[in-house]
């Protein structure tokens, strides 16, 4: 019995050794949500409204000073977007809007983080949005204060492409189609510049 | 009618000019339209029809505002009103000049307060959806929903009453003491010129 667990524990040692030294190589990067922001503005009749969600999740696999074989995915709960005001944050989940009874998570998955010197990076990929999934360019700046690394950029995205704002609501005059995106995210763990 | 033609009939002295009846007029369609147009929108769900019933508000509010910046200016540089009929008693011309101070003032005070409360709840006026206006009061929603906010109302209440006074007074003048004071601003009266 006990031979047969000693002989269990060496045969799967090289296995705990390995999977221990790969996680702490590959230490993923931890998003610090109380200190980060997806915030995003779209002018109503030329007034800038501002708005931002309050729930996302990120998972970063990024060697800095090696970015192309990195990714990154950044999740958004849509339910959680709020402008601030009771009536109209009842209202984004609904259909119109969101949808996210079908549609409650917002996907933002690189192919291609290019690197370009000076903590400027930029990643390629689809954002995939009330179900239509669509190219997305994002130039992201990173900033490094001791463990703690601050990603930050925008984007502008156009809402009609994700029908976001359906029917009546897709009145450009009333709701401009560009909506700004800027996100601020924290992340401790990430490797040096 | 041009200010030519006013000046050169014997009524002239007992009007006010073109300017000051265009202005006046003008300045009571668009508040009688400005509290019509507030008192529906906020009854509407939310819907696209509420937020343009809420930016054409803001808009005329704003024009209100311009206009009677505009008409006071006007009226301080060289075009007093007429003199009111004679013989008008005395607590008559009291209760006249009150309630134009306080007009004036609301002019001013409710398009002040809806800027300052939409200011402050976040919602910056954009002038006819093309010119951003500046925030005169910093971003507070609580103190913007909980003061501004009945503060305008309260003010625009205040100038819907003084306004049915007004229409109330002239219509009496008009009607009963029959002394002409309306003529002085009806810009369509046929027995005008014979006034």
């Amino acid at each position: 019995m006990t031979s047969r667990l000693r002989s269990l524990a060496l045969l799967l040692a090289p296995w705990l050794v390995a999977s221990g030294a790969g996680a702490q190589q590959a230490a993923a990067p931890r998003l610090v949500p109380a200190q980060s922001e997806i915030t995003f503005q779209v002018k109503q009749s030329g007034v800038p409204i501002d708005g931002r969600f309050r729930r996302f999740d990120a998972q970063l696999a990024l060697d800095p000073k090696a970015p192309q074989g990195g990714s990154v995915t950044i999740g958004i709960d849509t339910a959680s977007a709020t402008v601030g005001f009771a009536e109209s944050d009842a209202e984004l989940p609904r259909a119109p809007w969101f949808d996210s009874a079908k549609f409650p998570r917002a996907v933002f998955r690189s192919n291609a983080i290019t690197g370009f010197g000076n903590g400027r990076f930029q990643a390629a990929g689809k954002l995939d949005l009330k179900g239509s999934p669509r190219d997305l360019v994002v130039p992201v700046t990173i900033v490094q204060n001791g463990a703690q690394s601050t990603a930050s950029g925008e984007f502008i995205v156009r809402r009609l492409d994700f029908k976001i704002g359906e029917n009546e609501w897709a009145d450009q005059s009333l709701v401009a189609n560009d909506v700004r995106v800027r996100f601020k995210l924290v992340f401790m763990g990430l490797g040096p510049l | 009618m041009d200010d030519a033609t006013t000046m050169s009939t014997p009524a002239a002295a007992s009007t006010y000019g073109t300017v000051a009846i265009v202005l006046h007029w003008l300045l009571a369609g668009l508040i009688v339209a400005a509290f019509f147009i507030g008192l529906t929108m906020v009854d509407l769900p939310f819907s696209p029809q509420r937020f343009r019933l809420f930016n054409w508000h803001k808009w005329i509010g704003i024009a209100v505002l311009l206009l009677s910046a505009g008409r006071l200016l006007w009226r301080a540089t060289g075009h007093p009103p007429p003199p009111v009929p004679a013989g008008m008693p005395a607590w008559q011309l009291a209760a006249f000049r009150a309630t134009h101070l306080v007009f004036y003032g609301l002019f001013f005070a409710v398009p002040l307060l809806g800027w300052a409360y939409t200011s402050a709840v976040g919602v910056p006026v954009v002038f006819l959806g093309w010119l951003p206006l500046p925030d005169f009061v910093g971003r507070d929603k609580p103190f913007g929903d909980e003061v501004l906010k009945p503060l305008h109302e309260a003010a625009s209440w205040l100038l819907a009453a003084i306004v049915v006074g007004h229409v109330g007074a002239a219509f009496k003048h008009h009607y009963i003491d029959r002394d002409g004071l309306l003529v002085r601003m009806w810009p369509w009266w046929p027995s005008r010129s014979r006034a």
